[in-house]
């Protein structure tokens, strides 16, 4: 190994005659793994950050503990980050790292294996100390037993080459040491060309109000920078170029905040007051924070006592002419159950937003699963209806948020809208929308009766629906002559006074069924991905399957197969020519992150031969195995089979 | 800020509603005539047929209720009334007003929001023993701490009678029902206590037969800003019949019941024979009044911020109902959670409204050309 002295002035001119190469890829996935508290999904933000400016399509996977601060370099506690990017237009974060950067043994124990052979391993050689060995269960430095020979191995010290960095800065051992992840971070932004001046800016934004911090975090970045610029360790630096987009203004954007600003959005384009309620649940605190954030728009956020509570207010402000909202993972959903039934029955419009983790019960709070579609489809007493609805990739939790809140506006009904762990963490360059291009979302108010009492007096009949829509009218409290109760108990039809009548309960149902169906009419048709239209076989996904489905499909016919991909974001109620679509392919395969429940509904629904593939792990499918699977199931389709019919 | 000329001043300052909701009732003013204020007992009446059973103390604070509602002044589309589930839970039904007859125990919880963002409404919340204490115990307490402006009233009749009869939180300890034969072995909550235990800044008790009493704590009640809650002792003449006797009989009445009268002394009973006095552990007692001096007997005073005596008072009862004060045991004043929401979304809109497209852009954008 080559002896690595750190650099003494950072900043003075690489040593003379020391000639660096630059390599250049279409794309490259990185992943930093460390302890809990190392700062990995910070630095992989800031990375990300830099990627997403220099111009470079890219996807990201955050994957960290349920724990806060599992024991130090411990397997429990390592905290790690994922960033695909590339070239061209990419549509995963990757299925196996090219890159692992370990800031400890235990990072790179839980991580290896998970590494191609011949892959660039950079660790920091400081950590693997008898003792941090001894935790994870090595009893020899992999550093030094040949181990890691399959592996372009570059142990480098960072933490040591940090405190030096910072001897001058005035901060203690333990406060500097902090910094190594910018340390980190300055040696890959210098490995990968990243332009540097927004990390820069972030650390001077972050730590206003501690400058030395500040200055510490800056300095340890640029040391690291220096430091991959002058040290024979790294010979190559790479370039990326960046890809070729659409035209336009573009940011980086993780799905929480996407769905947070189409919450924002939503309420500004109906002219609504936005009233979120919640009760914090990973994954899906964020969204609270962030909109708790935006009440110069009017939107109020209540952190409730429970998630009942949570749903509760939103359907009170809803009441009262709000465009209420509750968000949470699965475990809050049961919670949530009976109020969503209250909804339907109120017919009152209410968004609730699910960013599924693993269950059932805690399950795994922080990964990501597909496995609570049925109990949004069904998880109430009585027939309880509602529109479901998933965004497919981070940047479209923004377009699926207002679909939500447009169909619940315009049907009055609770939405569900089903995000995941995946999607609500991940990000990707999002090209700004114009305001004026969004959706218009207004909704008029009932202010005059619709009826006549026996004697003929005007009154309002808070159930006589709209005979397109089967929405019904919503008179916001506050509106004179308007009065009206609503609740849970059956409903009269049109007067919507307690009604136990046999005929009258068969008709309700039914028009609550048939105002979710309805809705058919009022979406997309099927998306579907032919690019020949003779394609045999389907790949049909729902969700944040759309990526590793997409990218599955690409390699498919990169190897000369044919294969459609069809993506579901409306789920109830499907599109209305979904049925059609499923029956002109011979094969339909349905990759799914649960054991096969939107399988279940396909099959229910069309009687149509659907394969369910699943996978439970609390990660994303990787796209080369579902590629697998896929051909093999293009490969075993009997050339002379009929096209167009069912079999 | 905003007054509209249509929106009736609660006593709460004046709030700006969302601008659309604004505009909905503007326009009902115009098609619908001015405000609904001048209004009757009569008008606060529905077409529906009341359904509680015959002699059930319901009716009595229905018609008290529907009686003193019109001396508010508050026009009766401005009221919503939100329950949850249970005999007193349909009385949203039988009043003209806005309501939502919700699930067991969540009314505080929907209250809040519709309060929350609506603090131009008065909003209340009808409830009974089973739903505010036992399943919906949560959500009163957190309502009651975060002091939102509306009014609770909880129809205690210490009995489960929608579902026939079970025991509920509030029945005393040994109570023989169908589903406790050999007696039951919760020890009871004393709503007050918990009440001013969660720190409410409003808690009183009435009587369902008490009209005059009864129609002054809800007046008190309604007149409060912030969460105000009436615990109203309730006759159940089907499952629980009887409940209250020892405080509604004439007889052994004046006995047992300790009027709270703000300013005066505490002392009850035939000829004023007994009082309230301080005990050495720092609580309340019972005295005889020939037995202390007129300095050592507790002059009521509603308006301590320290809960502790509040509390003090509402110990003074056994489960049995002796000794048991009837009026307003505690009135302070907070500033109430939706008035504080409010202030903050002024505060966040004092460099003007929201732009959304700034706010989609975020701080670090970059172009690609075509």
């Amino acid at each position: 190994m080559t002896a690595l002295e750190p650099s003494t002035s950072p900043g003075s001119s690489a040593p003379g005659g020391l000639v660096k190469s630059v390599v250049e890829l279409d794309r490259v996935v990185i992943r930093l793994a460390g302890d809990s508290g190392d700062g990995m999904q910070l630095t992989g933000n800031r990375f990300t950050s830099e990627t997403a400016s220099f111009g470079n399509d890219l996807s990201t996977l955050p994957n960290f503990p349920a724990e806060i601060r599992a024991p130090t370099g411990t397997l429990p506690g390592v905290s790690s980050f994922q960033l695909h990017f590339a070239d061209h237009d990419i549509m995963t974060p990757g299925d196996a790292p090219d890159v692992l950067v370990a800031m400890n043994p235990a990072a790179l124990k839980a991580n290896l294996t998970d590494l191609p052979g011949g892959g660039l391993v950079i660790v920091d050689s400081d950590e693997f100390t008898p003792r941090n060995l001894a935790k994870v269960g090595y009893a020899t430095s992999p550093l030094e037993d040949g181990s890691l020979e399959g592996w372009q191995v570059v142990p480098v010290p960072l933490t040591s080459m940090t405190l030096e960095a910072l001897k001058d800065s005035g901060l203690g051992k333990k406060e500097a040491e902090r910094s190594k992840n910018m340390f980190t971070l300055g040696l890959l932004s210098w490995m990968y060309h990243r332009p540097t001046e927004g990390t820069v800016r972030f650390l001077e934004r972050q730590f206003r109000r501690k400058p030395d911090i500040a200055a510490a975090n800056i300095a340890a970045f640029r040391a690291g920078y220096n430091y991959g610029e002058t040290t024979e360790a790294f010979a190559v630096s790479y370039e990326i170029k960046p890809a070729p987009m659409a035209p336009g203004r573009y940011r980086n954007i993780s799905g929480n905040q996407a769905l947070s600003l189409g919450l924002v959005a939503a309420g500004q384009r109906a002219g609504l007051p936005v009233f979120l309620g919640a009760y914090p649940i990973t994954p899906a605190s964020d969204i609270l924070h962030e909109l708790s954030r935006h009440k110069s728009f009017g939107v109020r956020t209540f952190q409730a006592e429970d998630e009942i509570a949570g749903i509760g207010a939103a359907l009170g402000a809803s009441f009262g002419g709000a465009l209420g909202v509750t968000t949470t993972s699965g475990p809050g959903v049961s919670l949530k159950s009976e109020t969503i039934g209250l909804a339907v029955m109120t017919e009152l419009p209410l968004v609730i937003i699910d960013v599924q983790r693993g269950g059932p019960s805690t399950g795994l709070p922080t990964k990501t699963e597909q496995s609570d579609l049925l109990q949004a489809m069904f998880g109430r007493n009585g027939e309880a209806p509602l529109p479901v609805i998933a965004p497919r990739s981070p940047g479209d939790c923004f377009d699926a948020a207002l679909e939500a809140a447009r169909i619940a506006l315009k049907y009055r009904t609770p939405v569900m809208l089903l995000s995941d762990g995946y999607l609500a963490n991940g990000a990707e360059p999002w090209p700004i929308p114009s305001v004026d291009e969004l959706p218009d979302l207004r909704v008029d108010f009932a202010t005059e009766p619709n009826g006549a009492a026996a004697d003929g007096t005007p009154e309002f009949l808070p159930y006589l629906r709209d005979p397109e829509t089967l929405a019904r009218p919503w008179a916001v409290p506050g509106t004179a002559g308007m009065q009206h109760r609503i609740g849970g108990l059956e409903k009269a039809d049109k007067s919507g006074n307690i009604s136990y009548d046999p005929a009258n309960h068969d008709l309700m149902t039914r028009l609550r069924q048939a105002k979710v169906d309805g809705i058919a009419a009022d979406i997309p048709p099927t998306d579907v991905d032919d690019p020949d239209g003779d394609a045999r076989v389907a790949v049909i996904g729902w969700g944040s399957t759309y990526g590793p489905i997409g990218a599955a499909c690409r390699r498919i016919r990169r190897s000369g197969r044919k294969v459609a991909q069809i993506h579901v974001r409306h789920i109830s109620p499907f599109p209305a020519d979904l049925g059609d679509v499923l029956r002109r392919y011979d094969r339909v395969v349905c990759p799914e992150m649960n054991l096969g429940q939107l399988s279940l509904l396909l099959r229910a629904k069309y009687l149509v031969d659907v394969q369910s593939h699943t996978q439970v792990r609390g990660l994303p499918f990787r796209a080369a195995e579902l590629a697998a699977v896929v051909q093999d199931v293009i490969d075993s389709t009997s050339p002379t089979a009929s096209t167009g019919g069912t079999k | 800020m905003t007054t509209s000329p249509h929106t009736h001043d609660l006593g709460m300052p004046g709030t700006p509603i969302d601008a659309r909701i604004q505009q909905a009732i503007a326009d009902s003013v115009g098609t619908q005539g001015e405000k609904q204020t001048a209004l009757k007992a009569r008008d606060m009446k529905t077409d529906q047929e009341v359904r509680w059973c015959p002699g059930c103390g319901d009716y009595v604070i229905l018609n008290a209720v529907q009686s003193f509602l019109p001396s508010l002044g508050i026009a009766r589309e401005d009221m919503v009334i939100v329950s949850g589930i249970g005999c007193s839970s349909r009385f949203p039904y039988y009043m003209n007003t806005y309501g939502m007859h919700s699930i067991h125990g969540r009314a505080p919880a929907i209250a809040t929001g519709l309060a929350a963002s609506r603090p131009d409404l008065s909003v209340w919340v009808v409830t009974g023993d089973g739903d505010a204490l036992s399943i919906g115990g949560n959500h009163l307490i957190h309502a009651l701490r975060r002091n939102v402006d509306m009014t609770i009233l909880l129809f205690n009749n210490r009995i489960y009678g929608l579902t026939k009869g079970q025991y509920s939180p509030t029945s005393e300890v040994g109570k023989v029902t169908k589903s406790t034969p050999m007696g039951s072995l919760d020890h009871p909550f004393n709503p007050v206590s918990l009440a001013i235990g969660a720190d409410a800044t409003f808690v009183g008790r009435a009587m369902d037969s008490d009209r005059k009493g009864l129609t002054e704590v809800l007046r008190q009640a309604a007149e409060h800003q912030g969460t105000a809650l009436v615990e109203i002792y309730q006759n159940c003449n089907i499952f629980n019949d009887g409940a209250f006797d020892l405080l509604k009989d004439s007889s052994t009445g004046p006995m047992w019941t300790i009027p709270l009268v703000h300013g005066e002394p505490l002392v009850f009973g035939p000829d004023g024979a007994a009082c309230v006095v301080r005990d050495e552990a720092g609580g309340l007692r019972i005295a005889e009044t020939n037995q202390v001096g007129a300095a050592e007997i507790v002059v009521h005073d509603a308006t301590r911020q320290d809960p502790s005596y509040a509390f003090a008072l509402s110990r003074l009862s056994s489960q049995d109902l002796r000794y048991t004060p009837m009026g307003v045991f505690r009135s302070v004043q907070k500033p109430t959670y939706d008035r504080m929401m409010l202030d903050q979304l002024e505060e966040a809109r004092t460099q003007g409204p929201g732009d959304l497209a700034t706010l989609l852009a975020g701080n670090d954008t970059w172009t690609v050309s075509a």
